[in-house]
C-alpha cells in the first residue's frame, strides 16, 4: 500500500486486526477484518483480472508473430497503409489520458474533489478524442477496401501506383498476387487488436462517465480509494496495449 | 474394534441449529441476490446436478445408438450432435465447475478462517454467467443442436458446418469467464483472507489443489475467449485467421485450443485431488503423507499442464522435433500425478482406516485415476499415440480420469461434507451400495472401450464393424448400472435432507476448521475470528480439544 493511501485511510481501523461492528467505516464490506485488507483484497484481484487480460490479448499477439514471420513482405506493405502522424498522435493523446488518470488517484488520495473530478474529465476526453481518430483511420480502411471479409481488395499492394498517397511515400514494389493476398491476415490482426483494444477503451470511457456523476457527490474523496486506485490500473493496463499494438502495427519497416 | 470413526451426537436432543445460512433469510430474493459463498455453493450444486443429468442422458442416448453396429437408433447427424452436446455440457457445465465451484465455493473461506471469498459479489456475478451459458447451451440443443465435436475443430466449425456453433461458442465463452472469476476469487482469497496463524503450510492440501486449478483457469481460460472469438469472426466474417486458402493456419486454432483446454482437464481433476487428500486423511486418522510434496505437486501439475498441449495434435501435422518435446513434457506431468498417488498410499500404510462411504469413493478415485493415468503415458508416446489416438482407447483414457476420477472425487466430496452443508447425514448402507455399483459399472462401461480402442474402433461414428458388438454391449449394459449408481445418490440424498440424521458438528472427527463450527454454518462462518495455531490433519490436536470440552462440560 503506498504511502499516500495510508493518508487517506488515516483513521487507526485502517491497521487494526479485530473490531466490533460499529466502529467499521461504511464502505467497509463485513466480511473483511479491516479496510487495509479491503483495499490489498481488491487490488490484487484487480492485478489478476489484467494478467487475464494479457493472456486474452496473448492469442492475438502469438497470431501476429506467427503470420508477421511468416509473410514479412506482405506485412510491409500493409502497414504502409496505415497513418504513421495518426497512429503517434493517438500514442501522445493515450499517454497524456494515462497522465491524467494517474493525477486523478493522487488527487482521490489526497482528497481533492474538484482536482478529481477535473481530472476524470480530462481523462474522459482524451479518451473521446483516442477514440475519434480511430474511427477517422477506421474509416479510411473502409473506403480502401481494406477490411477483411468485407470485398477485400488487394489492387494497392499488386498495382502500389493505383494508390499514389501511400506509392509517393514508401515506393513498394509490386507484390505477386500470392504475397499481396497475405496483407488480409495483417489487417484482420490489425482490426482484430485495435478493435478489442477500442472495445476496452470504450468500456473504460463507459465507466469513467459514471465516475465522474460519483466524484462530483465527493464518493472517492473520503478515504475510500479502491475503485479509483483499480481503475486507474485498468486504464494504465489499456494504454500499455497500445504502446505495443503502436510499434507492431505502424512501425514494422521503421528500422530499414 | 470398531469399524466406524461416525460419532453422531445423541439423536433424541440433537436440534440444527436455528440460525444458519439456511434459515438466516428466506425467500427466492434472498438466494438469488445471496452473497454468501455458501448459498452460492448450494445455487451452483444445484444447476450443476441439473445439467449433470442431462449430459448424463445424452451420454445415454449415446450408448443406446452403439448397442447395435448399425445406425438405426438416431440419424448418422443425430448422433454426431448428441455426442457433441454430451461434451459440451460435461465438461463446460459440470466437470470444470463441479468441485471448485460448489464444494471449493462452501469450504475454501471456512478453511482459511474467512468470513467470505474476498469477492462475494463477483462470486454471485460468475453463477450468473454459468446460468446464462447454460441457457445458450440449452436454446442450442433446442433449435438443433452444434456437430463440432466439443473441440470446434477448424476449419469444420468455421467453414463446412451449419449448425449452432454461434450460440454454442457463446455459451462457452460466457460460461468461460464464470470459472474465471471463480478461479480469480480463489486466488485473492487464499493470498489475503487467511487468519491468524494460517500459513502457507497449514493450509489444508484441499485449499492448495484449487489453488493450483485457479491458476490454470485464471491463465488459461482467457485463451480459450479468445480461440472462440477469432472462430466466431472467422465464421461470420471470414477474416482469413484459420482459412488456409486465405493464408491463414487451421492448426493455430488447435494451438490456441489446447492450450486452455489441456490445462482444462487439470483444472477438473486438481479440485478432486484435493477432496481425496481430506477424505484419504480422516479416514485413516493420519496426517497426509508427505504434505509438502502433495501440495507442491499440485502446483507442480498446474505448471507443467501448461507445456503438453501439443500431444493433442500429434497427428495433425507438427513437427517431429516438438512431438518429441511434448512427448517429453508429457511424461513429467505423470510424475507429480505419481507423488499424490503414492502419498496417498503412505498415508493408508498402518493408518486407521473405516470405509465410509467418501472413503469408498476415494478408493474408487486412486484405482481408476491410476489406469487413466497410466494410459495417458501410452497416449503421450508420440509412436503409440499414433495408433491410438481418434480411437475408443482415447475416450476410455479420459473417462478413467474424467468420470473414474473426478467424478468419483465429486461423489466423494458431496458425501464427505454433506453432513456440514445440510446438517444431516445420509443414510450410509445405500450409499456404500451406490459407491460399489458405480465402481463396478464404470468398470464394465469403459474397460471394454480401452480393448475396442487397440481393436481400432474409431470414435465418434454411429455405426461400427459388426466383430466389436460383444464389447459395445458389455459397455452400453454398464453405463446403465452406471446409470443406477449416479440415481441413488440423487434420490437418498434428497431424502436425507429432511429424514437424515443430525449430524452434529464434527462427526467424522475430522481436523480441518470447517468441522469445529456448526453444521450448517452461520452465515458468518465463525463467531469470532479462529486462530489457527497447529498444523493441518493434526489429529493429536483435535483429541486434546475434545478432551478440553469434555473437561469443560464436566
Amino acid at each position: 500500500m503506498s504511502d499516500s493511501t495510508a493518508i487517506a485511510n488515516g483513521a487507526p481501523e485502517a491497521h487494526g486486526i479485530t473490531h466490533g461492528h460499529g466502529e467499521h467505516p461504511s464502505y467497509q464490506r463485513h466480511h473483511f477484518e479491516s479496510v487495509a485488507q479491503q483495499a490489498d483484497a481488491t487490488n490484487f484481484a484487480m492485478w489478476l483480472f489484467l494478467l487475464t487480460e494479457i493472456m486474452f490479448f496473448g492469442g492475438l499477439f502469438t497470431a501476429y508473430l506467427i503470420y508477421r514471420n511468416w509473410y514479412y513482405p506482405a506485412f510491409v506493405a500493409a502497414s504502409h497503409q496505415l497513418n504513421v502522424w495518426w497512429g503517434t498522435a493517438n500514442t501522445g493523446v493515450l499517454i497524456s489520458s494515462s497522465f491524467t488518470m494517474a493525477m486523478g488517484v493522487w488527487c482521490a488520495e489526497t482528497r481533492r474533489k474538484s482536482g478529481l473530478v477535473l481530472c476524470l474529465v480530462l481523462t474522459f476526453l482524451l479518451g473521446l478524442v483516442f477514440l475519434g481518430i480511430k474511427t477517422i483511420e477506421y474509416s479510411e480502411k473502409i473506403e480502401k477496401h481494406h477490411v477483411p471479409g468485407f470485398h477485400y481488395s488487394v489492387q494497392a499492394f499488386t498495382n502500389p501506383a493505383s494508390d499514389p498517397d501511400t506509392y509517393k511515400e514508401y515506393k513498394d514494389q509490386p507484390m505477386p498476387l500470392d504475397m499481396a493476398r497475405h496483407t488480409e491476415i495483417y489487417f484482420f490482426l490489425y482490426f482484430a487488436m485495435t478493435g478489442m483494444h477500442a472495445l476496452h477503451m470504450i468500456i473504460g470511457i463507459a465507466i469513467l462517465g459514471f465516475m465522474i456523476l460519483k466524484a462530483r457527490t465527493g464518493a472517492y474523496t473520503g478515504g475510500h480509494v479502491t475503485f479509483v486506485e483499480n481503475f486507474g490500473l485498468y486504464w494504465h493496463f489499456v494504454d500499455i496495449i497500445w504502446i505495443f499494438l503502436f510499434p507492431l502495427l505502424y512501425l514494422i519497416s521503421r528500422h530499414q | 474394534m470398531s469399524s466406524t470413526i461416525v460419532s453422531l451426537p445423541d439423536q433424541s436432543t440433537a436440534r440444527i441449529p436455528k440460525t444458519n445460512f439456511i434459515t438466516k433469510e428466506n425467500g427466492l430474493l434472498s438466494w438469488l441476490l445471496t452473497g454468501d459463498h455458501k448459498r452460492i455453493a448450494i445455487l451452483y450444486l444445484i444447476s450443476i446436478t441439473f445439467f449433470f443429468f442431462i449430459g448424463g442422458a445424452l451420454a445415454g442416448l449415446i450408448r443406446l445408438e452403439l448397442l447395435t453396429p448399425q445406425s438405426d437408433l438416431m440419424a448418422t447427424d443425430t448422433y454426431n450432435k448428441v455426442f457433441t452436446m454430451h461434451g459440451v455440457v460435461m465438461i463446460f457445465l459440470f466437470l470444470v465447475p463441479s468441485v471448485p465451484a460448489t464444494l471449493g465455493n462452501f469450504l475454501i473461506p471456512i478453511m482459511l478462517g474467512a468470513k467470505d471469498l474476498a469477492l462475494p459479489k463477483i462470486n454471485l456475478l460468475s453463477w450468473y454467467l454459468y446460468v446464462v451459458g447454460g441457457i445458450l447451451v440449452l436454446y442450442t440443443m433446442i433449435s438443433g443442436g452444434v456437430d463440432t465435436g466439443w473441440t470446434f475443430t477448424t476449419p469444420l466449425s468455421t467453414h463446412y458446418v451449419n449448425t449452432n456453433v454461434m450460440s454454442t461458442g457463446l455459451a462457452v465463452f460466457i460460461a468461460g469467464f464464470s470459472s474465471i472469476f471463480t478461479g480469480l476469487n480463489f486466488i485473492v482469497t487464499i493470498h489475503k483472507m487467511r487468519c491468524p496463524g494460517m500459513t502457507w503450510f497449514r493450509m489444508p492440501l484441499f485449499v492448495w489443489s484449487h489453488y493450483a486449478a485457479s491458476i490454470l483457469m485464471v491463465l488459461g481460460t482467457p485463451v480459450l475467449a479468445i480461440a472462440i472469438v477469432l472462430v466466431a469472426l472467422e465464421r461470420t466474417v471470414g477474416i482469413g485467421v484459420f482459412d488456409p486458402t486465405k493464408g491463414g493456419d487451421p492448426l493455430l486454432f488447435q494451438h490456441l485450443f489446447w492450450f486452455y483446454s489441456h490445462p482444462a482437464v487439470y483444472i477438473m481433476i486438481l479440485p478432486g485431488m484435493g477432496v481425496i487428500s481430506e477424505v484419504i486423511s480422516t479416514f485413516s486418522r493420519k496426517r497426509v503423507f508427505g504434505y509438502t510434496a502433495v501440495a507442491f505437486s499440485s502446483v507442480a501439475i498446474a505448471v507443467f499442464g501448461f507445456f503438453v498441449w501439443a500431444h493433442h495434435m500429434f497427428i495433425m501435422g507438427i513437427s517431429n522435433y516438438a512431438m518429441l518435446v511434448f512427448s517429453l513434457l508429457t511424461m513429467l506431468v505423470a510424475v507429480p500425478s505419481a507423488i499424490k498417488i503414492f502419498n496417498w498410499t503412505f498415508t493408508l500404510y498402518k493408518g486407521s482406516i473405516t470405509f465410509e462411504t467418501p472413503m469408498l469413493y476415494a478408493f474408487g478415485f486412486m484405482g481408476l485415476f491410476t489406469i487413466g493415468g497410466l494410459t495417458g503415458v501410452f497416449l503421450g508416446t508420440s509412436g503409440t499415440d499414433i495408433h491410438l489416438t481418434e480411437t475408443y482407447f482415447i475416450v476410455a483414457h479420459f473417462h478413467f480420469v474424467m468420470v473414474g476420477g473426478m467424478l468419483m472425487a465429486f461423489l466423494s466430496g458431496i458425501h464427505f461434507w454433506w453432513p456440514k452443508i445440510t446438517g444431516r447425514m445420509y443414510p450410509e448402507k445405500i450409499s456404500q451400495l451406490a459407491a460399489v455399483v458405480t465402481f463396478i459399472g464404470f468398470n464394465f462401461t469403459f474397460f471394454p472401450q480401452f480393448i475396442l480402442g487397440t481393436l481400432g474402433m474409431p470414435r465418434r461414428y454411429a455405426a461400427y464393424p459388426p466383430e466389436f458388438q460383444v464389447l459395445n454391449v458389455f459397455s452400453t449394459a454398464g453405463a446403465s448400472i452406471l446409470g443406477v449408481g449416479y440415481l441413488l445418490p440423487i434420490l437418498y440424498l434428497t431424502w436425507s435432507l429432511k429424514y437424515g440424521e443430525i449430524a452434529g458438528n464434527n462427526p467424522w472427527q475430522a481436523t480441518g476448521l470447517e468441522w469445529q463450527i456448526q453444521s450448517p454454518p452461520l452465515t458468518e462462518n465463525f463467531t469470532v475470528t479462529p486462530i489457527m495455531d497447529h498444523e493441518a490433519y493434526d489429529y493429536e490436536w483435535l483429541e486434546n480439544e475434545k478432551a478440553k470440552e469434555v473437561a469443560s462440560v464436566g
